[in-house]
């Protein structure tokens, strides 16, 4: 009997049934009864709706109901926002499941058809006719708080979602006093996660019980039941939420959406289970985008090129309406981390909520910390090339010396622990740094351009300790709790309230409980995902999977070993204090081999037959962890690109990722967290946008529209690894499953600029599309023309 | 009005009538529920809902039900064989070629062909194949490492392989 051990790299549990086709997403799942709902959307950014008529749908084939927001006005309640930061106004404006006299997005839900299958519905959702009368539509951030800008909601007066501010230090003076500043406007584009199970639902009401099922793409089913319980009015011990299998999320899976609710409401009215399943092109439209930043940003400095002071004015799209998240995405999990790795002693972040006629923005993987590390790393570079220094130079001048239990930044969190300047080591001398310079100087002179881009970083995740969660305005608390359970065969079952969509966890808890109980890890089985034999917890985001449900699973494990020494003493008749443990077996020290192992204390636990006096019988705890603090995990990484200036072509040669997590309890999975990071990062530098028109219609609705990265364009990622376990958490763990997209979209960035400079391009819009990289560089050309004829003539 | 047609699938023959529009992929998720093919998308973009049919890859989703009359199709369910994974399938648990699984019998079918198309190939040549295979997980690296992982144990032991392809180029016939 091998038990395999924290920092193995086992083949993950979940696979089997993902590799042969049985796995149960919630589009797969058939239930007697089983009708299916469309829903029919608006067309337009923005508009008046002047009249609805459903008669000839109502009488289509195969039709069973037709809803608008009529019917639902007052029997579902407006969709909440769960995020509502302190201080900063926030609007949270009604959010109507169905929309009923305006219409404020290319998206929105107009009315619902339940039809027996989803061809009757899809068919009837033609035979709607509805009347709108366009208004004007506003879909820039910044350009929605101007003066005269349309206006989407009456309580939200100049589109204002919120107003928040964060400083630290005495930023202005610093900027008044400073040798250098360097500025930037960056846009972080709007981006549209495409996790690649779209969005679907299926709810089931059982009338005479008054019991709510909903089995739902979510990231956080015990969120999700919460939240049903305030829009549906069913009281949350009678809601059941199941995520069942769930295909990707990446953020855009947290939010409880009006279209679960709208099923919910089908359903209840019906008397039939009712699926809605997105289209992709739906999909596009009506589920939640990520980023949708306009930032003003500076940095001061030395002349040495020490960092003095960050500052920024963000305009951060909210779309339409405030979903769950939203308003804490541009500010606590973005403005509270101007810092990174740096030590930087003024620091402000006035960030602004903007309403606009688009798709709701919300977490996107990363949620707020790659557009704080882009803009860092943006003006770093920025400062180096003012100061003509290389940027690695820069960055080593400002990084954290390492610490091992805690460190204060400015702005007022306390890191856990950093070795960032181990990271960039690794990193540069992985790529041999210098070697790369002299040839990418080398390669100029040939005229092939190739540009490097080296980035630290560190991000907050982890989320987090729930008495920060309520000052900060979160709607919940962010522990998490596990149940271990042994049965008599010595098998064991763990239930958490997190909810892993991909990332590895019935893996990963397993390896936990298989190290610190000793036994088998193909004897743990995980449960998750079902609000009915789960304990609470807070769900799959934020990178607090492991680190904060995984921490609850070791408690609970270590409940359970406390327990079995008291049995096993009982049952070796020995003295508590002499019992010892060893990879699965308790004994009296020095007698190994009569011990009692882990399945021998289960059984006994179990039928209960001979207990110390006082013993409960069973093998069983639940702990609840609420972390101290977040985790900040680090790291550094760096692009090697080639831009051909005739065509403005971009291929990414090479790219080095050092993260450090925390001691890795399956470096496999975190490589793959790494990669996919990676790559999602680079689909933003390269390839990703959100396009809207002036009215509001989006133009990049397809897959054909919007690039997504494809397996052509990225090249095998390096991954490496250092390890600072954090002080505070059980297992010293960080989280790792944003780290990849946090830090490649501005490194790519980076040395998409470094390879452009010679041509004179220091600036460039994302995605970094051969055409604008070409007009670029064209534009350059032209000038550099131009100036030449002046100087001549 | 519902057309009748004769698909082989997986080796057992199905009869049925369709509605003419029926995509393929509906046919095989919602009348024999085969749901381990996905549906991705609604612009033949994604791959996650490719099949073989008579041996050939095409996305179920952008194929009429009726254009399968009288051919074999093989989906993720049929791939492995007597209760043994299929070495493209070992291989992407291997490797750690799925996250969240939803692409993956897309992608494991289409490495199938590719493999038997060019049973050596390149990391490039794989990503090239992979092309109309979108991924959002795994950023494709352990998706190209585990197709060149099952490349190598085919090649070590081509018996139980052909057998497979063989068997899957049968229900074509
Ligand atoms: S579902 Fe067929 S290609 Fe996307
Ligand atoms: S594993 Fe999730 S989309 Fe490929």
């Amino acid at each position: 009997m091998t038990t395999r051990l924290f920092g193995s790299g086992i083949r993950r549990r979940e696979d089997p049934r993902l590799i042969t086709g049985q796995a149960a997403y919630t589009d797969d799942i058939k239930l007697t009864g089983l009708v299916h709902a469309a829903i029919l959307r608006s067309p337009h950014g923005h508009a008046r709706i002047t009249s609805i008529d459903t008669a000839a749908a109502a009488q289509a084939p195969g039709v069973l109901a037709v809803y608008t927001g009529a019917d639902t006005e007052g029997v579902l309640n407006p969709i909440p926002c769960a995020w509502v930061i302190p201080d900063s106004d926030v609007k949270a404006v009604a959010y109507p499941a169905i929309a009923k006299d305006v219409v404020r997005y290319v998206g929105d839900a107009v009315a619902v058809v339940v039809a027996e299958n989803r061809y009757q519905a899809e068919d009837a959702l033609e035979l709607i006719s509805v009347d709108y009368a366009p208004l004007p539509a506003v879909v820039n951030p910044e350009a929605a708080l101007q003066e005269g800008a349309p206006q989407l909601h009456e309580d939200a007066p100049g589109n204002q979602a919120f107003h928040w501010v964060a400083a630290g230090g005495d930023t202005d003076a610093a900027f008044d006093r400073a040798e250098v500043v360097v500025r930037d406007t960056i846009i972080q584009q709007k981006l549209i996660p495409n996790a690649m199970e779209p969005r679907s639902a299926i709810a089931s009401y059982l009338s005479s019980m008054g019991e709510l099922t909903i089995w739902n793409t979510s990231q956080n089913p015990h969120i999700a039941r919460f939240v049903t319980c305030l829009v549906t009015g069913v009281p949350e011990h009678k809601i059941r939420v199941i995520a069942p299998e769930v295909g990707g999320g990446f953020g855009s899976k947290i939010a409880v959406y009006p279209w679960e609710m709208i099923a919910a409401f089908c359903a209840m009215k019906l008397g039939r289970p009712v699926k809605w399943t997105e289209t992709r092109s739906e999909n596009f439209v009506a589920t939640t985008h990520g980023r949708d930043h306009v930032e003003y940003v500076e940095m001061a400095a030395t002349r040495e090129g020490r960092i003095t002071g960050v500052r920024s004015v963000v305009y951060a799209g909210m779309g339409a309406y405030l979903s769950t998240a939203a308003p804490g995405i541009p500010t606590i999990l973005h403005g509270l981390m101007y810092s990174g790795p740096y030590d930087i002693p003024n620091i402000k972040a006035d960030i602004y909520g903007c309403f606009t006629n688009t798709t709701p923005v919300e977490a996107y993987r990363g949620a707020g910390r790659p557009e704080a590390t882009f803009l860092l790393e943006r003006l770093v570079d920025l400062l180096a090339a003012e100061l003509n220094l290389d940027p690695v130079e820069v960055r080593r001048l400002n990084l954290i010396p390492k610490f091992d239990d805690g460190h204060d930044v400015a702005i007022g969190l306390t890191y856990d622990s950093g070795d960032y300047q181990r990271a960039l080591d690794m990193a540069l001398e992985h790529v041999n740094y210098g070697h790369l310079r002299h040839e990418q100087a080398h390669q100029r002179e040939h005229g092939h351009y190739t540009g490097i881009g080296v980035s630290c970083y560190s991000e907050i995740c982890g989320l987090g300790p729930s008495q920060v969660a309520g000052a900060v305005g979160f709607g919940g608390g962010l522990w998490e709790s596990a149940t271990v359970r042994f049965y008599a065969t010595g098998k064991v079952n763990v239930y958490v309230g997190t909810s892993p969509h991909g990332q590895g966890e019935e893996t990963t808890f397993a390896q936990i409980v298989a190290s610190e109980l000793g036994v088998p890890v193909d004897d743990v089985e995980l449960i998750h995902g079902d609000t009915d034999n789960t304990p609470m917890g807070w769900g799959t985001y934020g990178s607090r999977t492991t680190v904060v449900g995984g921490g609850a699973v070791a408690l609970s494990a270590r409940k359970i070993k406390d327990k079995a020494v008291t049995l096993a003493a009982h049952l070796l008749e020995a003295a508590e204090a002499d019992i010892e443990y060893a990879d699965g077996n308790f004994f009296v020290r020095g007698a190994p081999d009569q011990g009692k192992t882990i399945q021998d204390i289960a059984l006994m636990a179990n039928v209960a037959w001979n207990m110390p006096a006082g013993m409960e019988p069973g093998l069983e705890a639940t702990a609840f962890y609420d972390p101290p603090n977040f985790s900040y995990p680090f790291g550094a990484h760096v692009a090697v690109v080639s831009v051909d200036p005739d065509n403005g072509h971009i291929v990414l040669e090479r790219y080095v990722a050092v993260d450090d997590c925390g001691p890795q309890i399956n470096p496999m999975i975190v490589e793959g967290q790494v990669h996919g990071g990676v790559v999602q990062g680079a689909g933003q530098a390269l390839w990703e946008g959100a396009v809207y028109d002036d009215s509001g219609q989006l133009l990049t609705g397809t897959m054909l529209d919007y690039a997504l990265p494809r397996a052509h364009l990225v090249p095998d990622i390096e991954t490496l690894a250092t390890e600072t376990p954090s002080p505070h958490n059980p297992l010293g763990v960080k989280g790792i499953g944003e780290t990849g997209t946090i830090a490649s979209t501005v490194t790519i960035y980076n040395a998409v600029i470094d390879a452009l400079r010679p041509l004179g391009v220091t600036k460039l819009e994302m995605p970094l599309t051969p055409e604008r990289v070409w007009r670029a560089i064209h534009q350059q050309d032209h000038q550099q023309d131009q100036q030449q004829d002046q100087q001549q003539g | 009005m519902k057309v009748p047609i004769k698909v082989t699938v997986n080796g057992k023959v199905c009869e049925s009538e369709v509605e003419p529009r029926t995509l393929l992929v509906h046919f095989l998720r919602e009348e024999l529920g085969l749901t381990g093919t996905k549906i991705g998308c609604d612009t033949s973009q994604c791959g996650a809902c490719v099949v073989r049919l008579d041996g050939a890859t095409v996305k179920s989703c952008t194929c009429l039900a009726v254009q399968a009359d009288g051919m074999a199709v093989t989906t993720i369910e049929g791939l492995a064989q007597n209760g043994n994974l299929h070495p493209v399938q070992e291989a992407f648990w291997d490797n750690h070629g799925l996250q969240c699984g939803y692409c993956t019998a897309g992608m494991i079918m289409t490495v199938t062909e590719l493999l038997q198309r060019n049973p050596h190939p390149s990391a490039d040549e794989v990503r090239a194949g992979l092309e109309g295979n979108i991924c959002r997980c795994t950023g494709y690296h352990n998706i190209v490492k585990a197709t060149l992982a099952a490349a190598e144990t085919m090649a070590a032991a081509p018996a139980s392989t052909t057998a497979t392809t063989e068997a899957t180029e049968a229900t074509g016939g």
